[in-house]
């Protein structure tokens, strides 16, 4: 049982595979990823649409960690409420990562699941990557491998 | 179980099956809701050593001795100050003492609970898919590596601002850690803008937590000068009317009022030159944007060399301190609180939450699955063989670990007979120091050479494979199972496969 489950299972892991957009932290620690082509989806997506999607992410992450005089005043007023304020209403943080979820989700229709790609939010990856499922068959068995090689 | 086969989504049923044999064994990880609970919440799988409490909404580390002492230490000061010298001080000089009493320690209680409980910005280990791709561009970068050579250590090399900055891996978390973060070997996690581990609040200070860390000290020294500066005048004032007290000089109360004013006076002249300086220090770090991490290496020092600056830094002190104190909050990445997902990939040192059924019993059977995969890749390339069939590590089955041990071999080989030990020195040496009580700042630091020391040497196994053990419990012998590996070549390699993987 246990034979036949393992061998299955490389197949399929065969035809499933991600694709790791990382972070570029040439500008320090804010977030921002990367906006260079990965060379595994060029039979895939367009290039511009690609550059286009992370560019908007990138603005998007940018808001969220602006240092401006709405987050000053923010900060200022959550410290005077000794960050009881933050029990009735999100940071602005929270509202732009919502904003962000939103976008993700019409780009994963609009454009991504046509071409059978999937953009994960990278919220979930811990801010790390953009990660792009690149199969059908995305299932609890996510294989460690790539299968380009 | 039928209370798990629910779960099985996407998973064919065979996965609950499988269930079914090894659900009379169970893990110290296990829970009395597990059983009853249908899935479970992320903390509850957290490979990090920290504690949760309140269902996933406090998070501390390990080790939270010095922490309640420092609760004690500012109830019981604040306590005698406002039962024994305010009421005189109100009656005598005016009742604006205790309300600024009061407020000055309603607000230190709240950011020493705010900084405790807090994430303080721990990133979350990288899914076994990550793992593999951030593997896959080393090797590429590396190239490829005879049998039984060490790869180099890892970094990266960004330029950030104009500096260089070095990336380091982490072998335990399986990611390239981003700028300013680093790994707290106490609480085994990688945090962001680690400053460093600080007993006193029972939790790493991070990018989350520093502000609440930094207006925690500052307000409490304003507090302990507060108290100290009071109870001086309280004791200087009632000297004056020594007259009037000279008869009841030695009555029981008046002895117990002196040693209460004497404590106040004791902890708090201690308490002063070192929350004080460590004020001080702290302010100096945030005005110039640096991290105690940063400053003690002296990254970027002048000294080490011309045209070395910190990079991070936003040019004036004004801008430093506003980005540090009032900048936005970022939110945790760890999400404690939420479900664990039967399709989510979890994070590589943690192969046990992948299948459908959460419940600790396939955990064991995920793992050697997983790790299982990654390996096989290795072998393949060598030859097929009928090794590539892993027998999920069942339990308290002595004969059938024995039997499949090549691959299945790799996940209880690196059970480690011992928790990380040196990283649990720093603790005990901690707890060591609680009476010293002007020390703290050089407590703080002292962690902090802990977790520099130990984490460019950390063994990667043991960490790396304490998720692991835990899951398997404490049932697997090591020795049973490492048998013919080292025999046969294609054990070799498949051995090598993991331990590349999951350590060095």
């Amino acid at each position: 049982m246990a034979e036949t489950h393992s061998l299955q299972d490389l197949r399929q892991a065969a035809v499933a595979s991600k694709v790791f957009v990382q972070r570029d932290y040439t500008s320090g620690t804010i977030c921002k990823f990367q906006t260079k082509f990965p060379a595994e989806l060029e039979s895939r997506i367009d290039k511009q649409q690609f550059e286009e999607t992370m560019q908007t992410l990138n603005n998007l992450y940018a808001e969220a960690e602006k240092l401006g005089g709405r987050s000053y005043l923010e900060g200022c007023l959550a410290c005077l409420t000794a960050y009881t304020i933050f029990l009735c209403m999100e940071t602005h943080y929270e509202k732009v990562l919502k904003k962000i979820a939103k976008y993700i989700q019409e780009q994963n229709e609009k454009i991504f699941a046509p071409l059978g790609l999937l953009l994960t939010d990278p919220i979930e990856r811990g801010l790390r990557v953009v990660s792009f499922p690149t199969s059908k068959h995305h299932a609890g068995r996510s294989v460690p491998w790539l299968d380009c090689h | 179980m039928t209370g798990n086969m629910h779960l099985g989504v996407e998973e064919p049923i065979r996965e609950c099956q499988y269930n079914q044999i090894c659900t009379h064994n169970s893990s110290p990880m296990d829970t009395p809701h597990t059983k009853k609970r249908k899935s479970k919440r992320k903390w509850q799988v957290f490979p990090g050593r920290n504690r949760f409490y309140c269902n996933g909404r406090i998070m501390m580390a390990k080790q939270t001795g010095v922490f309640y002492l420092t609760m004690v230490l500012i109830l019981v000061t604040s306590g005698l100050f406002f039962a024994f010298d305010c009421p005189f001080l109100a009656s005598n000089l005016t009742p604006a003492i205790p309300a600024i009493g009061g407020v000055l320690f309603v607000f230190v209680m709240g950011m020493l609970l705010r900084a405790s409980f807090s994430d303080p910005g721990v990133l979350p280990r990288a899914t076994p898919e990550e793992a593999a791709d951030i593997e896959r561009q080393i090797d590429a970068t590396n190239g490829p590596s005879g049998p039984g050579y060490r790869p180099p250590p890892r970094t990266r090399e960004v330029l950030i601002n104009g500096q260089t900055v070095k990336l380091k891996y982490c072998f335990t978390c399986k990611i390239f850690r981003p700028p300013r973060a680093s790994h707290c070997s106490l609480c085994d996690n990688c945090v962001e803008r680690f400053d460093h581990h600080c007993p006193w609040v029972g939790n790493c200070v991070g990018r989350r937590n520093y502000r609440f860390f930094y207006l925690f000290i500052l307000s409490l020294s304003f507090l302990t000068l507060f108290i100290f500066a009071f109870v001086i005048t309280h004791v200087i004032l009632r000297s004056n009317r020594t007259g009037f007290l000279s008869a009841l000089k030695d009555s029981p109360i008046c002895v117990f009022l002196d040693g209460c004013t004497v404590l106040e006076v004791v902890v708090c002249f201690f308490s002063v030159w070192s929350i004080v300086g460590l004020s001080g220090f702290h302010t100096y770090l945030i005005s110039s944007n640096q991290t105690t991490n940063e400053d003690i290496k002296g990254s970027w020092s002048s000294k080490r060399g011309k045209g070395n600056y910190n990079p991070y830094s936003y040019g004036n002190f004004i801008t430093n301190c506003c980005a540090a104190l009032c900048g936005p909050l970022p939110p945790s990445l760890i999400d404690r609180r939420g479900f664990v997902q039967p399709d989510t990939p979890q994070p590589a040192a943690q192969t046990n939450g992948t299948g459908a059924c959460p419940p600790n019993q396939v955990q064991s059977h995920m793992c050697a699955q997983d790790q299982c995969i990654q390996s096989t890749k290795f072998v393949l390339q060598a030859a097929t063989n009928p090794l590539l069939h892993s027998q999920p590590i069942i339990l308290g089955g002595g004969p059938t670990l024995q039997a499949k041990s090549s691959l299945g071999g790799p996940c209880s080989t690196l059970t480690p007979s011992q928790p990380s030990l040196p990283s649990s020195i720093p603790g005990l040496t901690c707890g060591g120091e609680l009476l010293a009580l002007r020390d703290s700042e050089i407590h703080c630091h002292h962690h902090l050479h802990h977790q520099h020391f130990i984490s460019p040497e950390e063994t990667p196994s043991p960490p790396a494979a304490l998720p692991c053990a835990t899951h398997l419990g404490h049932h697997v012998h090591p020795a049973q199972l490492f048998n013919p590996v080292s025999q046969d070549s294609l054990h070799e390699d498949s051995v090598r496969g993991l331990v590349k993987l999951s350590s060095v």
